[in-house]
């Protein structure tokens, strides 16, 4: 794969300036498996069953059919309104 | 006219902090964040509107990858925004009260155990560490006992197999390069850090990286000089490594990965209950 990491890049960096990774990009698949993985999980009002659903295997496939929507479709069928490219 | 209905949407839990430090920090759909204090902690809280949440919709929008890479930034941005400047308790995404009332009454019953995570944390970031091979790659060190030219044999069938089971080995031999160099890594970043906690590898296509990533790990540890220390540490190891094997650090994060309470125990919701 040539290029920059399909899962990036955003608007956000860690601006750290004392290190030496501060104007680096955060990965998309970082930020996962941090937001989604880990975090306190206290049970509140609205999605009580956050903690049950896996959120990461939940948003990893999200992000998998998204890369494979940038490849054709072999059976050129996909519903035009199903596609979510993003811009370049 | 017709006023969408709002959550409050909670990203971290702190210490008492000013509200003006956080004045240029947007959440979760540009709205702007405030504090939500009780009882010596204070809540990193902003108005998302509730039908992009409830029931069943979460689990529909996580799959629109637009919308999770937007929400998972926002949620990070807020994160880190209160992170850099006090100890902070990343919450998981999309963690909801029907109002600020209910935020403060999630402070109150938690308030120990927040309390004793914030002590914990304070001072700490997280150092993300990640290590791939590429297993086509990967030489390992010369194995001494091995002949150095193996006897020449003039039968194709004979040598075919040879072949084979010698790629095979040296497959073999390339992983278990790897998981030396993973363990021995490891452990050194281990005495250099308070707490290590191991997430799944990632998938190479969401990655966009080259190789298998074999560690995918986070630290724990002390700003300023332990962290020196610690990054010095894994460019030491860099400079010993074999060809095909790679390491990347990231961070420094809110300590995410740390944020669980030591006793193990779900932290509850507001004491009056949601009924």
């Amino acid at each position: 794969m040539s290029g920059g990491a399909p899962a990036g890049p955003g608007p956000f960096r860690m601006l750290d300036a004392d290190h030496p990774f501060a104007e680096r990009e955060v990965a998309l698949v970082d930020l996962i498996d941090r937001v989604l993985a880990t975090g306190v999980v206290i049970s509140g009002d609205i999605t009580i069953s956050i903690a049950e659903v896996d959120l990461v295997r939940v948003s990893l496939r999200a992000l998998v059919s998204s890369i494979n929507e940038n490849v054709p479709s072999p059976w050129g069928d996909r519903n035009p309104g199903e596609a979510r490219f993003r811009g370049h | 006219m017709s006023r969408t209905r709002t959550a409050s949407y909670v990203y971290a839990v702190t210490g008492p902090l000013d509200q003006g430090q956080l004045a240029a920090v947007r959440g979760v759909g540009g709205s702007p964040v405030r504090l939500v204090g009780e009882d010596g902690l204070a809540a990193a809280v902003s108005a998302v509107p509730f039908h992009e949440f409830g029931g069943e919709a979460l689990r529909t929008r996580l799959e629109d990858r637009d919308w999770l890479e937007e929400t998972v930034r926002a949620h990070h941005a807020v994160v880190d925004a209160v992170a850099r400047l006090t100890a902070a308790v990343p919450l998981r995404l999309s963690t909801l009260y029907l109002d600020d009332d209910r935020v403060r009454a999630m402070l109150r019953a938690n308030r120990e155990r927040f309390g004793s995570v914030l002590a914990r944390l304070d001072g700490r970031v997280e150092w993300g560490v990640k290590v791939y091979a590429d297993p086509g790659r990967v030489v390992p060190p010369p194995d001494p006992a091995a002949p150095s030219q193996p006897a020449a044999d003039d039968r194709p069938g004979r040598a075919y197999l040879k072949r084979r089971r010698e790629q095979r080995r040296a497959r073999d031999d390339a992983w278990r390069t790897a998981a030396d160099l993973v363990e021995r890594l490891e452990g050194r970043l281990r005495e250099l850090s308070e707490a290590s906690e191991r997430h799944r590898p990632q998938h190479a296509e969401l990655s966009g990286a080259s190789g298998e990533n074999v560690l995918n790990a986070a630290f724990l540890v002390a700003r300023g000089e332990d962290s020196a220390h610690f990054l010095a540490a894994v460019r030491d190891f860099e400079r010993g490594l074999v060809a095909g094997v790679r390491v990347e650090v990231s961070g420094p994060w809110a300590p995410y990965s740390f944020s669980q309470d030591t006793a193990d125990t779900a932290l509850t919701a507001g004491a009056e209950g949601a009924g």
